[in-house]
């Protein structure tokens, strides 16, 4: 009985999707956030400002407000959703890309503003001394600005994780219940509690709880100094 | 426009409480200074040239080549302007080894660009011992160096160096300046410097452009810009020349080394230079004076026959300037206007120059 609670397929599969959801959202959001925090640092434009504002509203926003709005351009009518009905992939909501989608969103700050203050701690020196030895700009990128940053990439890189396996609100909105759809461990620890399955409950809050306290360990042993929110 | 042999730099730069308007005509080999109190432009001129700043409207040929020419649309991006840099801190990578940094440049050079190896600037430099050590672990002045062999390690055509000993203390400093000067004499880079130190200047320098609140007051060969009574150009707190020579005896018994120079020979301490040794004398306006005979029952050891070239006012009324042409060689002399009155100073004259001091500059 024990061991049934505890590695229940229901439980094992919710898991395993959080797993995939997180690694997925945090590979895109390395790919889309590097750029945005990259010309965050660098720019003078006057889109500096309001751009910033865009990446950090999922901070004060409540998760049901994404999730609500996602919902209602990525559904049949949004215009979102009329595109990847065009492009012939269906509608986002209540699947498992359009989990992807909200938690890319969802988590974007906690990648991108990491990323952010590391390359302002660069700084222009580095930049124009790796030009004046003949690097071109791509170049110096990969040879000077990634190792220079990698700190700010593995904060980045845990926190945009982390955040995305305990998100709740905006996969309730958009993602439903569905299992080894869009049932991640957090919607599945809310069955559990409204199904009044107490012990099961205890076994992924626990298992969660452990999670969260190694992954913010292992953050503070990488970043001893790293400012952090 | 582009001549050979030469560097031109035209730049126009107008930021709020500064500005840069210069047009420069700069030799195309040796140390070409460029000296001036903080916020006189001299590194944002150095900066344009390197194309880390984009002077709009500006022209820039090194030796031929043309970097910047905005009236055709030309501006070669910094990465591709085969000059080298040294920055006032030495800004190694520190994620490489000295021998990553030495090689970040250099492997970025077509092989059949490199003129210099990395082991002819790892031992110009001395800096063979560092070679596995990490850019935190050396000293300013052994960073510095670094700094200045990572650049040469890419074979530029210029090198630019903006302030390179300013953030090193004496010691430091001193330790520098004599692979500076190797550099000169065994590597046919031209090398533009800023500098705001006078001794560096006199030390290193060839010619010399004097900048002030963006402009060039003057720009030619170090003596005899240095020589020029119509400009205020002060090394540091005095008028002075720097002359050329080399070391051709040393008289043991009285610790005394003789230079020679184009004019004649001048008597200095002896500082353990072996003759034959290429240095540079600095001669002080306040330690010349003049005289119409040449006496033999003075103290002073140097005294050099000279022409009268040109006379002027000094800062203070009671001061004169006079150029005087020792054979050749310019040096300059501080007298009062009464002495020049009394010995009825005027060009042409034929005087005999007392030199109270001479200092080895290197």
């Amino acid at each position: 009985m024990l061991s049934d609670t505890i590695l229940s397929d229901t439980a094992l599969s919710a898991i395993w999707l959080t797993v995939r959801l997180a690694t997925v959202t945090t590979l895109l959001l390395f790919l889309i956030g590097t750029p945005i925090a990259w010309w965050l640092a660098r720019t003078r434009c006057w889109l500096k400002a309001p751009v910033g504002a865009m990446v950090a509203l999922p901070l004060v926003l409540p998760p049901t407000v994404i999730g609500f709005y996602l919902l209602v351009v990525m559904g049949p009518q949004g215009p979102i959703g009329q595109l990847t009905q065009a492009l012939g992939l269906g509608v986002l909501p209540f699947t498992f890309w359009g989990l992807v989608v909200g938690s890319v969103l969802y988590s974007m700050p906690f990648v991108v503003q990491p990323l952010q203050n590391a390359f302002d701690a660069i700084g222009e020196r580095p930049l124009e001394a790796a030009a004046t030895l003949r690097a071109g700009p791509w170049d110096t990128f990969f040879s000077v600005v990634l190792p220079l940053a990698r700190p700010g990439f593995i904060t980045a890189g845990i926190l945009g994780f982390a955040h995305t396996v305990g998100e709740f609100g905006v996969v309730l909105m958009i993602g439903g219940n569905i299992p080894d759809k869009t049932r991640v461990v957090s919607v599945q620890i809310y069955d559990h509690v409204e199904a009044l399955e107490y012990a099961q409950a205890h076994w992924l809050s626990a298992g969660m709880l452990a999670f969260s306290f190694v992954v913010l360990l292992l953050l503070y042993l990488f970043n001893p100094n790293g400012r952090r929110r | 426009m582009s001549v050979a042999g030469t560097i031109r730099a035209r730049f126009r730069v107008a930021h709020p409480g500064f500005a840069l308007d210069v047009d420069l005509q700069l030799p195309g080999r040796g140390v070409s200074a460029l000296f001036g109190a903080s916020g006189s432009g001299k590194t944002t001129c150095l900066r344009a040239i390197a194309g880390l700043e984009h002077a709009p409207g500006g022209y820039l040929s090194v030796n031929g080549e043309v970097w910047q020419d905005d009236s055709r649309g030309v501006f070669l991006p910094t990465h591709q302007r085969p000059l080298g840099y040294v920055f006032q801190e030495a800004s190694l990578f520190p994620h490489l080894s000295i021998r990553r940094n030495l090689e970040y440049g250099m492997r970025r050079v077509p092989a059949a660009a490199r003129r210099v190896s990395l082991d002819q600037a790892v031992e110009l430099l001395g800096i063979a011992p560092l070679l596995d050590r990490m850019p935190d672990r050396l000293s300013g002045g052994e960073k510095q160096r670094v700094a200045i062999a990572r650049a040469l390690a890419t074979s530029p055509r210029i090198l630019l160096m903006d302030e390179p000993l300013a953030a090193l203390d004496l010691k430091r400093k001193n330790e520098i300046l004599p692979y500076l000067e190797r550099l000169h004499g065994e590597l046919d880079i031209p090398v533009l410097y800023v500098s705001h130190a006078p001794d560096e200047v006199a030390r290193l320098a060839d010619h010399l452009v004097v900048l002030e609140q963006g402009r060039a007051l003057a720009s030619g060969p170090l003596g005899e810009t240095l020589a020029r009574l119509d400009l205020p150009i002060r090394l540091g707190e005095d008028a002075g020349v720097v002359l050329e020579g080399e070391i051709a005896e040393i008289d043991a018994d009285w610790h005394l080394a003789r230079v020679a120079f184009a004019g004649g020979s001048l008597w200095v301490r002896d500082s353990s230079v072996p003759v034959g040794q290429h240095v540079r004398v600095r001669i002080l306006a306040r330690d010349v004076s003049i005289a119409q005979d040449a006496h033999t029952d003075s103290s002073i050891l140097n005294i050099l026959p000279a022409c009268v070239e040109q006379l002027a006012d000094d800062t203070h009324p009671a001061l004169a300037l006079v150029r005087l042409n020792a054979g050749g060689a310019p040096l300059v002399a501080r007298i009062t206007r009464r002495s020049a009155a009394r010995l009825q100073l005027h060009p042409g004259q034929a005087v005999w120059a007392q030199i109270k001091a001479v200092a080895l500059v290197g």
